[in-house]
C-alpha cells in the first residue's frame, strides 16, 4: 500500500497532545482514588492493631469511654450517643427550615429575590465552622440559659442547633436545585386542574423532586455526623452516654481532635483509639451514602 | 347576544367567544385582534402553521399565561352562561381552571399512582370522601376509555403506562372534575396512529358532554373530529367556519393554500 495522502495522514502533534491530556486526566483521577484507598487502608490497618488489644465486643457494648485513664474502657456507644444526639438536633433544625426555604425559593419567590437569596445562602455555607462554634458557645448558649437556667455552659443542644443552621444552606440549596429541575409541564398540569401554588408545590413538585431532596437530606446527615469544630468548641468534650441534648457530650469527631491535639505518644493504645473511632465514623457515613444511593435509584426519574 | 352570532348564521348556543383578543409575550404580539365563537358541545379545531399562535390562543382560555411574568392580554373572552370576561382582572384564574380543563401536547402524568393522577383535581377541590373519589375516578377512566386496561393496576405509577395510555390518563384527569370546556393542545402529536384513533374517537364521544377546543397539526384529524375549524396565521384568525365548508370551499385563498398543501 502506498503512503496515505498528506490530508489523511495522522497528525503527529495532535496525537501527542491528546495523549498528554489523557495522561494528565488519568493522573488526576488516580491521585484521588489513591488517596481514598490509602485513607481506608490506614484506618483499617491501624484499627486492626487497636482490636488486637480491645475485643470488638467491648468496643461495641461497653458503656464507658475512658481510653486515657488507667482503668481504660472503650465503649464507642458513648461517643456515638453524642454524635447521634447532636446530629438529630441539627437535622430537626436543618430539614424543616431547609425544605421550607427551598420550596419558597423554587416555587414562590420572585426572580429578584431568588437571585439575591441563592448566593447569600451559599455564602452562609462558606463560613468556617469554628465561627459557628463560637457563635454557639458565646451567643446561643447564654441565650438558651435565660430560658433554661440549668443548661450547662457546654451542651449538645446549642451545638446541635447551630450545626443545624450551618447545614440549612446545603439542604436548601440542593433541594431547591432538585425542585427547579422538575419540568414546567408537570406544574402546568397541576395548575390546569385549578390547583393553587401551594398545592402544586406540595403535591406535585416536592414528590417529583423527592430523590434529589432525599439526597440533600442525606448530605445534611453526613455533614452533621462529620462536623467537628462546632462540637469541639461548644459541646464540651466529656464522653457521656446520653441522648439528652441538654447535657454536655463528646462525639466521635470531637474526641478525635482532642486526642490528635493532645500529647499522647503515637503508637500507644490510647492514640490508636482514634483510628477505631475514625473507622466507625467512616462506616457510618458510608451507610448514609448507600442509603442515599439507594433512594436516588429507587425514585430516579419519577417524571 | 351580539352581531358575531349572526355573522355565522347560526342560533347555536355559545360557550365562549373571543372578542378583539390580543396577546403579548412582553413586547411581542403573538395574537392580533381575534374574534371567534366557541359553540357549546361542539368540537372546534384550530389549525395553522407552526408558530402562528394556536397554543398561545388556547392557553388564554384557562389563563395559563398568568403563570409567567410579562404576559399581557387585551380584549375579552366571554364565557357562558356567566356572561363574564375570563380575562377580567376581577376573575380568579383558579376559578377559571376549575371549569376549563386542559390536555397537553406531551402526556404529563404526575409521579403518582394512576388513581391519584385522576383524583388530583378532586383533591384540589377539597374532595376527601373516599367513595365519591372512587366513583369519579372510575367514571373519568371509563370516559377516557382507559378503565378496562387499568382497573386492576390503579395503584401503579401513571408513568408506567404506554404513551397513548398516559395521554388518556391525562384526559381522565382533565375529565374527572366535570369541566364545561376542555382544551386540547395537539393531544395526539406524540402518539402512534392507533393511539391517535382511540383519542379521536374519545373526543367525538366527549362532545356529548363538554365543549371542546382542540389544536391540531393534522388536517385529516381536524376534518374527522371537528364541527368547526379556525385557520390561524401569524397571530391572526384568517378564517372560521363549519369544518366541511373550510375544507371543501374555503372563502379565503390563504386557507385554501394551507389546506391543499400549497402553503408557503
Ligand atoms: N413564552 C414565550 N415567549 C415569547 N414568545 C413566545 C413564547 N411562546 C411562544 N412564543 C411565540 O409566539 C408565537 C406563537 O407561538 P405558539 O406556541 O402559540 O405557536 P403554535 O401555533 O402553537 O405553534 P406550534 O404549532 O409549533 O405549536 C411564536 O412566534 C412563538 O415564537
Ligand atoms: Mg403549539
Amino acid at each position: 500500500m502506498s503512503e496515505p495522502s498528506a490530508r489523511l495522514k495522522k497528525d503527529l502533534t495532535r496525537h501527542v497532545k491528546e495523549r498528554v491530556i489523557e495522561a494528565i486526566l488519568f493522573l488526576a483521577a488516580f491521585v484521588s482514588v489513591f488517596t481514598t484507598t490509602a485513607i481506608v487502608y490506614i484506618l483499617v490497618s491501624e484499627s486492626w492493631v487497636f482490636f488486637q488489644h480491645v475485643p470488638l465486643g467491648d468496643f461495641l457494648f461497653d458503656t464507658q469511654w475512658t481510653p486515657l485513664f488507667d482503668d481504660a474502657h472503650y465503649g464507642i456507644m458513648v461517643l456515638l450517643s453524642g454524635t447521634i444526639t447532636s446530629s438529630l438536633v441539627a437535622l430537626l433544625v436543618a430539614i424543616p427550615l431547609g425544605t421550607i426555604i427551598a420550596i419558597y425559593l423554587s416555587e414562590f419567590a420572585p426572580f429578584a429575590v431568588r437571585e439575591i437569596a441563592k448566593p447569600f445562602l451559599e455564602l452562609l455555607g462558606g463560613i468556617p465552622t469554628i465561627i459557628y462554634g463560637y457563635f454557639a458557645l458565646l451567643f446561643l448558649t447564654p441565650l438558651l440559659q435565660k430560658v433554661y437556667p440549668d443548661l450547662p455552659g457546654f451542651n449538645l443542644l446549642s451545638a446541635g442547633i447551630v450545626m443545624g443552621i450551618m447545614i440549612i444552606p446545603y439542604v436548601a440549596s440542593l433541594s431547591e436545585d432538585a425542585m427547579r429541575a422538575v419540568p414546567m409541564a408537570l406544574r402546568e398540569g397541576s395548575y390546569a386542574t385549578g390547583a393553587t401554588r401551594l398545592q402544586t408545590a406540595l403535591w406535585v413538585v416536592v414528590p417529583s423532586a423527592i430523590s434529589g431532596i432525599a439526597s440533600a437530606y442525606i448530605l445534611g446527615v453526613s455533614r452533621a455526623v462529620g462536623e467537628t469544630m462546632i462540637l469541639a468548641v461548644a459541646g464540651g468534650m466529656q464522653p457521656n452516654l446520653t441522648f439528652n441534648p441538654a447535657e454536655p457530650g463528646a462525639t466521635i469527631t470531637s474526641f478525635i481532635v482532642q486526642v490528635a491535639l493532645g500529647d499522647l505518644p503515637h503508637g500507644s493504645i490510647g492514640y490508636q483509639t482514634i483510628f477505631a473511632a475514625g473507622l466507625t465514623l467512616m462506616l457510618l457515613t458510608l451507610v448514609f451514602n448507600l442509603i442515599g444511593y439507594y433512594m436516588r435509584k429507587k425514585y430516579r426519574e419519577a417524571y | 347576544m351580539n352581531a358575531m352570532t349572526d355573522r355565522y348564521e347560526t342560533l347555536l348556543p355559545l360557550k365562549a367567544e373571543a372578542r378583539n383578543l390580543s396577546f403579548y409575550y412582553g413586547n411581542f404580539q403573538a395574537l392580533k385582534n381575534i374574534n371567534m365563537p366557541i359553540y357549546e358541545k361542539k368540537v372546534t379545531s384550530l389549525i395553522g402553521p407552526s408558530g402562528c399562535g394556536k397554543s398561545t390562543y388556547l392557553r388564554c382560555f384557562n389563563r395559563m399565561h398568568d403563570l409567567y411574568p410579562g404576559n399581557r392580554y387585551e380584549g375579552a373572552i366571554d364565557f357562558h352562561p356567566d356572561h363574564t370576561d375570563l380575562l377580567s382582572k376581577k376573575v380568579d384564574p383558579i376559578e377559571v381552571r376549575m371549569r376549563i380543563s386542559m390536555v397537553f401536547q406531551k402526556p404529563n402524568p404526575f409521579p403518582k399512582s394512576i388513581y391519584e393522577n385522576v383524583a388530583y383535581g378532586l383533591r384540589v377541590r377539597g374532595e376527601n370522601a373516599r367513595s365519591v373519589i372512587d366513583d369519579k375516578v372510575e367514571a373519568a377512566l371509563r370516559g377516557a376509555a382507559l378503565w378496562g386496561e387499568v382497573k386492576d393496576r390503579l395503584k401503579e405509577l401513571g408513568a408506567n403506562l404506554s404513551g397513548g395510555q398516559q395521554q388518556r390518563l391525562c384526559i381522565a384527569r382533565a375529565l374527572a372534575t366535570d369541566p364545561e370546556l376542555m382544551l386540547f393542545d395537539e393531544p395526539t402529536s406524540a402518539l402512534d396512529p392507533i393511539a391517535t384513533a382511540s383519542i379521536e374517537e374519545l373526543i367525538t364521544e366527549l362532545k356529548e358532554r363538554v365543549t371542546i377546543l382542540i389544536v391540531t397539526h393534522n388536517m385529516q384529524q381536524a376534518a374527522r373530529i371537528s364541527d368547526y375549524t379556525a385557520y390561524m396565521y401569524i397571530g391572526e384568525m384568517v378564517e372560521f367556519g363549519v369544518t366541511d365548508q373550510i375544507f371543501i370551499k374555503p372563502k379565503r385563498k390563504e386557507t385554501e393554500d394551507y389546506i391543499t398543501g400549497r402553503f408557503g
